[in-house]
């Protein structure tokens, strides 16, 4: 414990002596480096199109299995929700008076779904997931969803290479758009 | 427990406080007699409790009715919301304890001396903060609104309380350090352009945020209204916006990634979006626009005819409000209401107007124009643009309907 704590103290040091000159008064040589293994444990960040996906894959038949024993009891056994969201149905729906936002006919891109379910579902018991149990899930999601056959498996490749219904759904906010 | 029984609950329960209500009225009407001049308050005849009975204060018992609005019957209470009672606040500042309340995976119970920062991606120097770390850089504090997005939605606006109605919103002094300050010790990048900011919660709740915010007036902040940050509220450290939708300002802060581009995280993709009427949904909409309400008369108070003081609050994610009007006539006319000083940027500002009710039936409200032009929109001009299926930042007038009477109710319902 000592050791390492000398040790982060002789990298700060380094670090900031030299930033702290770069950079004048605007640094106050505060905290402790963080290691890259410290990043890596902690940063569970996936973009939309998939690069930080880790490594491992899940089938939809696994998925199925996952899904009946975590996430069913909430979410219903077909994604028709219950005490959860509704994850699947509704596509075609979204300009209609009666709008469904589901995983299938709302979710613009695939990696997010891996995203979510790893940082917060099931939600009594968030990140206790395997990543091979969060692909084989997310698979079955998109198979609820009529986006992936039964018989499909899941990496990080082929979970990116999924193209979401309301891919292009999305615009930027233009308020204010409501004139007096 | 099924719906029916939580029906059946309620209602005994209203029995039994109904009931109790009656004779404390009766007990009560009796006591002010007795205090009343000729007589002498028993609380002048004995000393009261002991200074320091209670270290940490509490209201008085006659006000134990003030509390936060709790849903009731709801699935689960994990992701869920309570509110604000804004008909029972006077002034701009929200108690700690009655600050609305919205949550993603429950609230954390954090230790501060085991809670950490880490600041990583594109910076010059990945760094980890403890709590201690982050209350060594110099501080600022400001009061500012705070506000959910969803307050409320477009449909079924049945509630009856001005709480019940917009209660996600509350306003507190804010105590921490710049997010500028925290992104600058660790060096950003050029291509720095997004900080995604990640709770310690159940939800490990994250939100993009764009650059130009965080070198703004974005803080890290660890106190509210002078004390350390509630539980509720992300103790012992949260992201604060000013002026954006309440969900950005992360609480129970434990990452910062900067980062290129946002996260396209489920909370802006598939959650925190404006479904429009043809099908596209607007994103990235983070400035919470201009509004008001009335809070006294408010839904379920009774009036009498004669002198009343309207008053309310008013506030703008865009800056000060500069001015709030209000009609008495269910919108045939509109004055200006006065406000009360300070008029903060980004932070509640309370409006009073001078009134006397002659007895008929009427319909008040107010509407808010703050110091860019923009004007409070009446809720059919906001829905003839938006629909009513986008849910949130639904900002329109809140109007109040006054029976004969003097019954105030929801003037939506």
């Amino acid at each position: 414990m000592a050791t390492r704590n000398v040790r982060a103290l002789a990298a700060a040091f380094c670090a900031f002596g030299i930033g702290g000159a770069a950079h004048g008064a605007e640094r106050f040589g505060i905290g402790r480096p963080a290691t890259q293994a410290e990043i890596a444990a902690w940063n569970i960040d996936i973009d939309r199109d998939g690069r930080k996906l880790p490594a491992g894959s899940g089938s939809v038949a696994h998925g199925r299995a996952v899904f009946e024993a975590q996430c069913a009891s909430c979410h219903g056994r077909r994604g028709e929700g219950g005490t959860g969201e509704r994850l699947a149905g509704g596509q075609g729906t979204l300009a209609s008076t009666k709008p469904l936002k589901t995983v299938g006919s709302f979710w613009p891109y695939a990696p997010t779904l891996f995203d979510y379910i790893r940082r917060a579902m099931p939600m009594n018991a968030p990140q206790s997931l395997s990543d091979d149990d969060v692909y084989a899930v997310s698979g079955y999601v998109l198979h609820l969803n009529g986006l992936a056959p039964e018989d499909a498996v899941f990496d990080a490749h082929s979970l990116s290479a999924i193209r979401m219904p309301n891919r292009d759904g999305f615009i930027p906010d233009p308020r204010p758009d409501v004139k007096p | 427990m099924s719906d029916n029984d939580t029906t059946i609950t309620a209602r005994r329960r209203f029995l039994v406080q109904g009931a109790a209500t009656a004779v404390a009225a009766v007990a009560g009407a009796a006591r002010a007699e007795e205090a009343s001049p000729p007589g002498i308050p028993d609380w002048m005849k004995a000393p009261g409790a002991d200074t320091g009975s209670q270290p940490y204060g509490t209201p008085s018992r006659f006000e134990a009715g003030i509390i936060r609005n709790v849903p009731q019957g709801l699935k689960q209470y994990i992701s869920a919301s309570t509110r604000t009672p804004l008909q029972d606040l006077d002034g701009i500042l929200t108690p700690n304890g009655l600050f609305y309340e919205r949550h993603h995976g429950g609230i954390p119970d954090i230790d501060p001396a085991c809670h950490r920062l880490l600041i990583h991606g594109l910076v010059e120097q990945p760094l980890i903060l403890t709590m201690e770390d982050i209350r060594r850089f110099p501080s600022e504090s400001h009061i500012h609104f705070l506000e959910c997005s969803g307050n409320p939605g477009f449909e079924a606006i049945k509630g009856k309380t001005a709480s019940d109605l917009v209660g996600l919103v509350s306003c507190a002094e804010w105590t921490g350090v710049r997010l500028a300050t925290v992104l600058r010790e660790a060096g950003l990048k050029p291509e720095a352009k997004w900080v995604v900011a990640e709770g310690a919660d159940a939800a490990a709740m994250t939100r993009s945020i764009p650059i130009e915010k965080c070198l703004d007036d974005a803080l890290l902040v660890y106190s509210q209204n002078g004390e350390r940050l509630r539980p509720q509220q992300g103790y012992p450290l949260r992201v604060f916006l000013p002026g954006f939708e309440g969900n950005m300002s992360v609480k129970w802060l434990r990452r910062l990634n900067v980062s290129a581009e946002p996260a396209y995280s489920r909370e802006e993709t598939a959650k925190y979006t404006d479904l429009m009427p043809d099908g596209t949904a607007r994103q990235f909409t983070f400035v919470m626009e201009a509004k008001s309400i009335i809070t006294r008369p408010s839904g379920t108070q009774r009036i009498g005819p004669g002198f009343h003081e309207i008053t309310g609050i008013a506030w703008t994610g865009r800056g000060r409000i500069r001015a709030v009007q209000v009609t008495t006539d269910g919108g045939k006319s509109w004055r200006e209401a006065a406000l009360q000083e300070p008029v903060l940027n980004r932070a509640l500002t309370r409006f009073r107007l001078p009134w006397t009710w002659d007895g008929q039936p009427t319909t008040i409200a107010s509407r808010a124009i703050d110091e860019t032009g923009y004007v409070q929109p009446s809720f059919e001009d906001l829905t003839a643009v938006r629909g009513l299926k986008s849910f949130y930042h639904n900002n329109a007038v809140v109007p109040w309907r006054i029976a004969a009477d003097g019954e105030v109710a929801n003037g939506y319902a």
